[in-house]
């Protein structure tokens, strides 16, 4: 009998296809949409993820996520050095600076400063130069995609210069970089010099970048500097999480792509639900001379819901398989972000199979109450 | 297999075993059905009495509205009748529940209906193999028994055929074989030749009798078509829920051949003959 549910299910061609249509439509909009806030989301902690090196990120006690820059004193980073697991601790200078072209453009750039003896944080992939040549004066990296904002368009080329602060600024290297929320372009250069970048200001140190003692875990060794200095430490597991929890909160971010999610949802239920309903409505009779012929109840329900089992698994294989299609495209063709983990297709699962049982269990119920003295009519 | 084999066999020993001789394929004894409740109350059946032997076709008639769709439904155990009781060979019915009632009905009873209710997305030999395939059977061996059931009724050349490329004659021959490729003891049909033509419902009438009556099995037949009442051994009137007179019909044609195959050659030799006459 088996059998005969997949013969009814798949015998009208345009209808199968429209159950089939109506989940694929469902998933591929959950899974995409999803995908889009978690890439997102990702997004706003990619500088955590590019800043290597250091497991502990120290910051003033008010910050709340990675671009929210109040700074340190000097101070402070002699006393995270001095707190005990700390095996060493270095400065990172963050902030946003405005680069003047030579054709006298602006555009704002994201500036970080790494620490001159150890350059804690350095970019890991460089595509031109030296990290070495950043000893140089006035000497800077740019990340690719804040190269192609500066000079739209033009090949990669050292040497080339503009100005930060009235101060010439010369790049002697092109680095990649995950891209930023703010999608500005990444300047990398020495502490010491992005302090000549900046403004003056009283307090210039943004973070402090610690390395716990081997065997010590960096959770713990950040709970002993906030601890004994008042100051905000957290791993960098920690620290993304933060950022992303800011986002959630203070963003409208979630909320667009809930409601779209929910949308998709709706409308996906809306139309498989629907088409597998009537379908079932439609094979009533059918259903009925089967419950005549000898068929029983749980024979009848384990039909409808092998039918809707196998529309969902299809359905769902194809939304979420555009869904993976459409992201691989994106990442090679746009800027959109995008990031499918594991949650992304549990989360699209769960929905579709809410969407088959809400669907199957009116049908099901319509099958069992259903008089096989229908027949007859 | 094995579990729906033995209880194949324990029902239908079982059966044998409470079967009198002589004794009637179908008992109604004082059968009542009302439906709705209050104002709405509906009585369709107000007390039948009737029995249908074996080895007979028997017709039910009546006008439209007195019950018979209601009674053929109540003694083929798909409605529970309101008081009164019905056996059917041998079992009394109001003793089978849920389950045990289903399968007694899947294995002793073959259904013919007015609308053929083929499933449109199965072949004509896929939907005669159903019985089959409810009772566990492979898909193979019941298909292929299938196809002996629709070279029996005339209509194996289209075996392949869905039922949408059928015409309507062709629809019902292959719902016949549906209704006796389980080879039930019991025949019920629900006005099976009135969406057919009158020449169409003869063969049709033709075939089922054939096919379908043999020494210890009975044919039901529910039929306002008055062309086709010289098919029947005995005729049951209804009026108004009751029956009303039973009349024995000695001329019926010619009965009993249980092994449907040496059916095939007179079946094609009527059909042959019904076509001359219509042309
Ligand atoms: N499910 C039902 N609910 C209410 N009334 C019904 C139902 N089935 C049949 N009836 C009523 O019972 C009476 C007998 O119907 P039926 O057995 O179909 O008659 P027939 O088959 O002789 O035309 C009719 O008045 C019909 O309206
Ligand atoms: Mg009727």
């Amino acid at each position: 009998m088996i059998w005969v549910a997949i013969q009814m299910l798949t015998g009208d061609r345009a209808k199968f296809f429209g159950i089939v249509f109506g989940i694929a439509f469902a998933s591929l909009l959950i899974a995409q949409q999803s995908s889009i806030f978690c890439g997102l989301m990702l997004m706003t902690t990619s500088q955590i993820k590019d800043i290597q090196g250091a497991d502990i990120w120290v910051m003033n006690p008010n910050v709340r996520f990675v671009d929210d820059l109040k700074p340190l004193s000097e101070n402070d980073l002699y006393r995270v050095r001095g707190v005990p697991g700390v095996q060493w601790a270095v400065r990172l200078y963050k902030n946003l600076s405005r680069a003047r072209l030579e054709n006298g453009n602006f555009q704002q750039v994201i500036l970080l400063g790494l620490d001159d003896s150890t350059f804690v944080g350095a970019p890991a992939e460089i595509t031109m130069g030296s990290l070495a040549d950043l000893r140089r004066p006035d000497a800077v990296f740019v990340d690719e995609a804040g190269y192609h904002l500066l000079w739209p368009g033009e090949p990669f080329q050292l040497g080339r210069t503009f100005e930060m602060n009235d101060r010439r600024a010369v790049i002697v290297g092109i680095c990649k970089a995950s891209r930023t929320f703010q999608t500005f372009p990444v300047v990398y250069t020495r502490y010491s010099q992005a302090v000549q970048f900046a403004p003056p200001e009283r307090k210039v140190l943004s973070f402090v970048l610690a390395q716990p003692e081997p065997g010590l875990s960096p959770e713990e060794v950040a709970a002993r500097i906030t601890a004994q200095t008042g100051l905000k430490a957290l791993s960098r597991n920690d620290f993304s999480w933060l950022t992303i929890h800011y986002y959630l909160q203070n963003t409208g971010i979630p909320m667009n792509f809930g409601i779209t999610v929910i949308l998709g949802f709706l409308v996906g239920s809306a139309i498989a639900g629907q088409t597998f309903y009537t379908f079932t409505i439609e094979n009533l009779k059918q259903f009925g001379a089967l419950k005549a012929m000898g068929v029983s109840n749980l024979g009848v329900v384990g039909m409808v819901l092998l039918q809707a089992l196998v529309v969902s698994v299809l359905g769902y294989g194809i939304g979420v398989g555009l869904a993976a299609a459409f992201g691989q495209f994106t990442r090679n063709q746009s800027k959109l972000a995008f990031f499918m983990p594991w949650e992304v297709l549990g989360l699209t699962a769960l929905a579709v199979l809410v969407i088959a049982l809400l669907s199957s269990v009116l049908s099901v119920r319509r099958v069992l109450v259903l008089e096989p003295a229908i027949v007859f009519r | 297999m094995l579990q729906s084999y033995l209880q194949k066999e324990f029902l239908t020993e079982s059966v044998a075993r409470r079967q009198t001789p002589g004794a009637s394929a179908v008992i109604c004894r004082s059968v009542t059905k009302v439906f709705g409740e209050g104002e709405t109350q509906v009585q369709a059946l107000r007390g039948v009495d009737l029995e249908a032997p074996y080895g007979e076709m028997s017709l039910l008639v009546g006008p439209s509205g007195c019950g018979k769709t209601t009674l053929l439904s109540v003694m083929a155990g798909i409605l529970e009748p309101t008081s009164g009781s019905v056996t059917v060979l041998g079992q009394a019915l109001d003793q089978l529940r849920g389950q045990a009632l289903v399968r007694f009905r899947g294995q002793n009873i073959g259904f013919i209906f007015q609308q053929y209710n083929l499933l449109p997305a199965l072949t004509a030999a896929e939907n005669a193999a159903i019985p089959l395939l409810i009772q566990g059977w492979s898909r193979r061996k019941a298909v292929a028994k299938a196809k002996e059931l629709l070279d029996a009724v005339g209509v194996g050349a289209r075996a392949h055929a869905l039922p949408s490329q059928l015409s309507g004659g062709q629809q019902q021959r292959v719902a016949i074989a549906r209704a006796l490729v389980h080879e039930p003891r019991l025949l019920i049909c629900d006005e099976p030749t009135s969406a057919l033509d009158g020449d169409t419902g003869h063969v049709i009438m033709d075939i089922i009798r054939r096919v379908g009556v043999g020494p210890d099995r009975a044919v039901i037949v529910v039929t306002h078509d008055s062309r086709v009442f010289e098919f029947g051994d005995r005729i049951i009137h209804m009026n108004d829920g009751r029956v009303v007179k039973t009349e024995s019909n000695g001329s019926a044609g010619p009965r009993v051949s249980v092994n449907p195959s040496p059916a095939q050659e007179i079946l094609t030799e009527q059909a042959r003959q019904t076509r001359g006459r219509s042309q």
